[in-house]
Formats: C-alpha cells, sequence, structure tokens
C-alpha cells in the first residue's frame, strides 16, 4: 500500500470519523427518550425527584448532544469531498434519504431542542414536555431515514442502471424505504441506543448509590436503568434476529465471514462457531469449536437449510461479477469473525447484568449490595457503547470490498481529483481535533454525571421557573 | 419551468436562509471581542449576554447547511460532487472550524474560570470569521467558475480559489454577517451593550457598503443581464436602508432590511449562475448546468412533493421559536443567573 493512497486514507477518514460521530449518537437517541420519559413522569406525577432526574440526565445529554451535531455535519460533507465518484453514482438514489432526513427529522430535532433547554420558563409545562417529546421522535426518525440510505448500500433496492448516464437511478422510493434490510437494522439500531443508555444511567446512578448520596433520585434512576436495559437488550436480539435472516438473504458472503465458514455447510455441519482458527492465506480453517445447526437457525430460520461458504461464493462471484477484476470477494476475516462475536458476546453480558441487577434490588435494595456488584454496575457503560460500535464495524468492513453491494467496488467510488495529501492532511487535523475535544468532552460528561442532580430546584406549578439562560 | 429549475431555486431558498439565519450568529461570534471587552476590560457578563442572544437558536441556523448539504446531494448530485471534492481544503476549514465553534457555545460555560471561557471564546471568533470569509470565497468562485475537465473533475487547488474575485467575495460575507451580527446584537439586549452594538453595526455598515457595492458591481459586470442589475440594486437599495434604520435606533428595521441584503445578494450570485450550476473556465462545454447536473424527473417528483409538505411546517415552528425567544437578553438576567 503505498502511503500516500487516497483510496487507503479516505477509508481511514471515513472509518474514524464515522466511529467518532457513533460515539455520540446513542447516548443522543436514548437520552432524549429517557429524559422525555422522566420529564412525563414529573409532569403525571409531580414527584420532584423525576424534575431532578429529566435536569440532571437532561444535562448529561445537552453536553453529549452538541458533538453529535457538529461531527454529524461531517458526515454529510465527506461522500462528496472524499467519495464524489460514489455520489455521482448513487446521488439520485441516496441523496433522497439525506435529503429526508434533512427535512423531516433534523430541522425538527435541532429547533425544538433550543425550545426545550431555553424553554423552561418560558414556555407552559406542557408544552415544554411536547418539546422533548419532539426531539426524542425527531432523533429516531433522523436514524431511519440514515438506515434506510446505508441499507441501500447493503442491499441494493428501487433503482435501475442507466448505462446513458452511467448511474443508479431511482424508480421506485418505497421500495428504498422499506428495503428488508434497513426494517431489520432499524430497531437494532434504536434498541442499541437505548441500550448504551441505559448503561450510562444504571452506571451513574450506581456510583452515586454505592456512596450513598442523592438516595431518593438515584434509586429510582437505577431501577429504570436496569428495566430499560432488560428491554432494549431483548429488543436488539429479536431485531438482530431478523437482521440475520435479511443480511443472510441480501449478503450472504457477509454471513460467511461473519462465521468463518469457508465451505458450503447444511443442517448439522451449518454450525456456529465460538471460536475459529484458519490458515494465514484465509482459504480453510485449522480448528473451531462449533454448535451444530445454529448458523443454519440464525441464517434461515430452519435446521435442514445449506449455509453458502467462502470458497463457493467467491467462485459465483469471480463469473458474476467478472467485470471488476477482483478476484477475493470476502472482507477482512478476523475483523468481521470477531467483531461479531463480541457484539453478540456483549449484549448478552448487558442482558445478564439487567437481570442480575434487577434481582439484587428487588425489595427496594434493603438489603446491602456486594461491594464488587456496585463496581460492575459502574464500569459496565462502554460495553453497550463498544457493542455498538463492533457492530457497525461489522456491517460496514464486511459489506467490503463492495461500496454499494454489486454495484459498485470501494476503489471505483474515491474522488478522481483529490490528491493524497490533501486527504492525509483532513485525516490528520480530523484525528488531532478529534482526540483533543474526546478528552474535554469525557471530562465534562464525567464531571456532570458526578456532580449529581441539583436538589435545590423547587419550581412552582404553574410554568417550572427555571433559569433559562444557559450558556 | 421543469422540476430541475425549480430545484435550482430551491436550492437557492435553502442557501439563503442559511446565510441569513447562520450569518448573524457568525455576526455575534465575530463581535465577541469588540463588544465583550478584551484583556483587562473583559467584560464577561457582556459576552454571555451576547451568546444568550443566539443560544436557543444558534443550532438550528446551522441545521439549514446540512438541509441544504442533502438536498444539493439529492437533487444535482453532480454540482454536488464536483463542488464537494473539487473545494476540498476550503470546505474542510468550514467543517473544523463549525466544529469548534459549535462544542465552544457548549463548553464554555462548564467550568468558572476565565483563562478556560477566553480560550472558547477565540475558538468561538475563529469559527465564525473563517466560515463567514470561507463562503463567500466558495460563492464567488462557484459564480466564476472553476477549472472543471471533461469529466466534471476539479482540477485546481485551495489558491485557484484564492482569487481577486474570489477574495472579495469573501471579504463581502465576512463584513456583511459582522454587521447584520451587531445589528442583531443592537436588537437583542439592553444597555450598554445594546448603545455599543448600534454604533458598530453602523460603522461596519458603512464599510459593508463600500465593499459590497464593488462585489456586486463586479458580479453585474461580469453577468450583466437585467435582471441581475435589479437584484444587485436592491441588495445595495437594502444595505443603504439597513444602515440608515441603525442610525435612527430602529433595529427591527435595520435588521430586517439586513437580512433582505444578504437575501438579494445571494439571489444575485445564483441568478449570475444560472442556467449554468458550476461553469468551467477550461472549456463551456464541460461546464456543469441544471440540465446535466440534476437527478431524474422521478427522484425531482418526489423531492419536490416533499419539500411542499415539509418547508411550510419547517417555517411555523422556527417562526414560532424566534417569537418564543423574542425579548431582548437583558444583562440583569445574565447577573441573576447561575454561571
Amino acid at each position: 500500500m503505498e502511503w500516500l493512497d487516497p483510496l487507503a486514507l479516505a477509508r481511514w477518514q471515513f472509518g474514524l470519523t464515522t466511529v467518532y460521530h457513533y460515539l455520540f449518537v446513542p447516548l443522543t437517541i436514548g437520552m432524549a427518550l429517557s429524559a422525555a420519559l422522566f420529564q412525563t413522569a414529573w409532569v403525571r406525577t409531580a414527584k420532584i425527584q423525576y424534575l431532578h432526574l429529566t435536569r440532571f440526565f437532561g444535562k448529561i445529554f445537552l453536553i453529549n448532544f452538541a458533538m453529535g451535531v457538529v461531527t454529524g455535519i461531517v458526515q454529510e460533507f465527506q461522500f462528496g469531498m472524499n467519495w464524489s465518484d460514489y455520489s455521482r453514482f448513487v446521488g439520485d438514489v441516496f441523496g433522497a434519504p439525506l435529503a429526508f432526513e434533512g427535512l423531516f427529522a433534523f430541522f425538527f430535532e435541532a429547533t425544538f431542542i433550543g425550545l426545550w433547554i431555553f424553554g423552561w420558563d418560558k414556555l407552559p409545562k406542557k408544552l415544554h414536555l411536547a418539546t422533548i417529546w419532539c426531539v426524542a421522535i425527531g432523533s429516531i426518525l433522523s436514524a431511519y431515514f440514515i438506515i434506510a440510505a446505508n441499507a441501500f448500500m447493503q442491499n441494493p433496492v428501487g433503482y435501475e442502471y442507466n448505462p446513458v448516464t452511467n448511474r443508479a437511478e431511482l424508480v421506485d422510493f418505497w421500495a428504498l424505504l422499506t428495503n428488508p434490510v434497513a426494517l431489520a437494522a432499524f430497531p437494532h439500531t434504536i434498541f442499541g441506543a437505548f441500550m448504551f443508555a441505559a448503561g450510562v444511567i444504571i452506571s451513574v446512578s450506581a456510583w452515586h448509590l454505592y456512596r450513598g448520596q442523592h438516595i431518593d433520585t438515584m434509586r429510582v434512576s437505577l431501577k429504570f436503568g436496569l428495566w430499560g436495559m432488560l428491554i432494549s437488550t431483548a429488543g436488539v436480539v429479536l431485531s438482530g434476529d431478523q437482521l440475520g435472516l435479511a443480511m443472510y438473504a441480501a449478503q450472504p458472503m457477509k454471513m460467511a465471514a461473519a462465521e468463518a465458514t469457508f465451505d458450503t455447510v447444511c443442517g448439522p455441519d451449518a454450525a456456529f462457531s465460538l471460536f475459529t482458527l484458519g490458515t494465514p492465506d484465509g482459504t480453510s480453517e485449522l480448528f473451531s469449536i462449533r454448535v451444530p445447526y445454529l448458523l443454519s437457525l440464525l441464517s434461515t430460520h430452519s435446521l435442514d437449510a445449506c449455509v453458502h461458504g467462502i470458497n463457493d461464493l467467491n467462485a459465483e462471484y469471480a463469473i458474476d461479477y467478472a467485470a471488476t477484476g477482483i478476484e477475493n470477494f470476502a472482507p477482512v476475516l478476523w475483523i468481521t469473525y470477531w467483531a461479531f462475536r463480541w457484539m453478540i458476546g456483549l449484549g448478552m453480558a448487558h442482558a445478564l447484568i439487567a437481570l442480575a441487577g434487577l434481582w439484587v434490588t428487588r425489595k427496594g435494595a434493603k438489603k446491602p449490595v456486594a461491594k464488587w456488584m456496585w463496581k460492575i454496575a459502574i464500569w459496565s457503560f462502554p460495553l453497550a457503547l463498544f457493542a455498538n460500535i463492533v457492530g457497525w464495524v461489522f456491517t460496514e468492513m464486511g459489506r467490503q470490498p463492495w461500496l454499494v453491494f454489486g454495484l459498485m467496488t470501494t476503489r471505483d467510488g474515491v474522488s478522481p481529483g483529490t490528491s493524497g495529501l490533501e486527504v492525509l492532511i483532513s485525516l490528520v487535523a480530523f484525528t488531532a481535533i478529534y482526540a483533543a475535544l474526546a478528552v474535554v468532552e469525557i471530562r465534562l460528561i464525567v464531571k456532570a454525571a458526578q456532580k449529581g442532580p441539583d436538589t435545590t430546584e423547587q419550581p412552582d406549578d404553574e410554568t417550572a421557573q427555571l433559569p433559562s439562560v444557559v450558556y | 419551468m421543469d422540476l430541475a429549475t425549480l430545484w435550482f431555486g430551491i436550492i437557492a431558498f435553502l442557501f439563503v436562509g442559511y446565510f441569513v439565519l447562520d450569518g448573524f450568529d457568525f455576526g455575534v461570534g465575530m463581535a465577541l471581542p469588540f463588544l465583550g471587552g478584551v484583556g483587562k476590560k473583559r467584560d464577561d457578563v457582556a459576552r454571555r449576554q451576547m451568546i444568550n442572544t443566539i443560544g436557543p437558536v444558534w443550532d438550528l441556523n446551522e441545521t439549514w447547511l446540512i438541509v441544504a448539504g442533502a438536498c444539493l446531494f439529492a437533487s444535482f448530485p453532480e454540482w454536488y460532487a464536483s463542488l464537494f471534492s473539487g473545494f476540498y481544503l476550503a470546505l474542510l476549514l468550514i467543517l473544523l472550524t463549525l466544529i469548534l465553534r459549535g462544542v465552544s457555545f457548549e463548553y464554555r460555560h462548564q467550568r468558572d474560570s476565565e483563562k478556560w471561557k477566553a480560550g472558547f471564546d477565540r475558538m468561538i471568533v475563529i469559527g465564525s470569521a473563517v466560515p463567514a470569509f470561507l463562503w463567500g470565497v466558495a460563492f464567488a468562485n462557484i459564480v466564476q467558475g472553476v477549472p472543471l475537465d471533461e469529466n466534471h473533475v476539479f482540477q485546481g487547488s485551495l489558491l485557484t480559489l484564492l482569487n481577486p474575485y474570489g477574495l472579495l467575495g469573501g471579504l463581502t460575507t465576512l463584513l456583511l454577517f459582522f454587521t447584520h451580527g451587531a445589528t442583531f446584537l443592537a436588537l437583542k439586549t439592553d444597555g450598554k451593550l445594546q448603545h455599543d452594538a448600534r454604533r458598530l453595526a453602523l460603522r461596519a455598515g458603512l464599510v459593508t457598503l463600500v465593499v459590497a457595492a464593488a462585489f456586486l458591481a463586479w458580479t453585474v459586470i461580469a453577468h450583466f443581464s437585467i435582471v441581475v442589475l435589479v437584484l444587485a440594486a436592491l441588495a445595495a437599495v437594502s444595505l443603504v436602508l439597513s444602515i440608515v434604520m441603525n442610525a435612527r435606533e430602529r433595529e427591527g428595521w435595520a435588521f430586517g432590511f439586513g437580512a433582505a441584503t444578504t437575501m438579494f445578494a445571494v439571489v444575485t450570485l445564483f441568478a449570475a449562475l444560472f442556467p449554468n450550476v458550476l461553469p468551467s473556465t477550461i472549456d463551456p462545454a464541460f461546464s456543469l448546468t441544471i440540465a446535466n447536473a440534476s437527478s431524474t424527473h422521478y427522484t425531482l417528483t418526489i423531492m419536490s412533493w416533499t419539500a411542499l409538505v415539509a418547508m411550510p411546517l419547517v417555517l411555523l415552528y422556527q417562526g414560532w421559536t424566534y417569537w418564543v425567544f423574542r425579548k431582548r437578553v437583558t444583562r440583569a438576567s445574565i447577573v441573576g443567573a447561575p454561571a
């Protein structure tokens, strides 16, 4: 690989900026909904601790929100800057969901968040509550359109290739929005986001409870976080199962790579691998631990199906896609294989933490909880974020060498006029600024979380009467 | 009128929205050292007062850029692709400075330390001035044309963009937004800050008038048509009226005419560009036009219905937001608020 190779640099930049952006997205989606639920509880019950929880987790949400917004602009610009041939090729199809996201979701979210932050003393109580629900709905809707756009790259539908203009052209917008991959990936992503928000709420609550402070509020939020975690892990598993089916139907190579199955296997031989070591050239396996039938079940929901292997798919694709000149259509196996396992393993770990936590605190935590249990609760939150990230790494790395599956390879999508030096400059600049901001961001969130809720806030009944000046 | 031309108009509308709205909050950012005191005279209360005038709205203002970009991608993929990859380093600088500016609003009040706040204030100033300048450079170059080859690929560098017309365009938007921001501060604050803001807007307005008149005249001469001439004249007249209203202490009118100036200036550029979207200076045959850069009729039809449904709603709830936050941000409210 050449060192000023624009393709490699553009890929690194996309990976870096996307993963970084996604550090903030799940918390935005999950925390907006949590804040909306806490505030609803406050408006309905008038119990002061719900207001304190809304304000407290709302503050953490806001510190995180700004980063999500500013790093999101980069995502949209990047397609044109680094991947202009991709933009030319798919713009007619891919641009529309992005425009929908902007017009319907992002405007909505960005406007109502201003009203929520600064509107505490300016809007009637119920109208103010409606603004945070608008933010939550806007963020979820936004995720849908982005996932519909992404699903086109995994499973192109609703288009026709036009040889005159040499581009994919939209012919069925409804098919694009109801792409089976999008329908399955959307709940999977949203529940994944809730999982991380629940993890943060559990962790923050446990930190205070372990120190015996803010018990009135933090006991409520711990319970909320644990139930939220349990429900969202269940949602992640169910939607993940659907996504597995849709993915196998659209991209059998990705499933083969996720499992590191080299040859087509049927029935009991279609086993789910818990551990595999392959030969260095990646064409056969040396050692593995496998659960019989499970891969067949995950891929097709039947016990006796055959699941395609990497070698067979490669032979098939070499004929179908001979024009690309590519010989190996498999992604980097160790990444897809381990990312898939980490994603599932961390999800399971979270389900266990939620169950154990609910069991231990079932009688309102009257019995003292063991110190190591608090430690686990406090330190568990990065796991859900890591699960979210490796899930996306698996999805996007598993798509390689395609940029749009079957239609355009990644190397064909890069900007033809952009030099390696330009991409290098931007990669270095983003890395430096993102790293510096991460340090500040983490410190601020930790500081806000450790400070705990401000229990001196006592609004009257009519309006919230809380300070509207924020900056 | 075909749909592609309609979308040329919608893209113009979205950029008008973006520049009118983000324009004044760029101006507020740039005015920090002018009105918030520097060094020993640094007045943190005034600075907070200024930032809080745009607090509830800067985020939704910036969203106009995201929507304009996404709509450009969807309706004119070739334009989006050639423009964004061609203006690479300029856009990179805009992105980086917008990032720094956005987080600075959120971070500066998180710690009660003079040094901490001064650092983020500097980033707000840079993050407002650099995009305000570079957007003018970018749009002037779009109108003037850039070296596009037969595949619509940009054959130049950052220096290609920094030509006299481009630089004059950048200076024009920089000054225009600065004045616009100062006028907004006169409208939204009270006491000494309001008084200072009004005086600053007046002085900056006169400088802007000279530079903007030169830029508009150049544009009219280079792309002469009656429409362009009339639009440029309307921009100039609006600016004069804005300055006059400022002198008469009618901030509301001054701000309205300031917004009209930006609107007419942006529309002038789009009118001068029509029917091209990115002319080639190598060979006119290589130019990107409304016809050869647009999406299919099917995509544009869907997009048109979407815009028709979404835009009135957007204007309604954003208008409501501005109504909710219509009151002035008083110095007393800042002094009384927790840091």
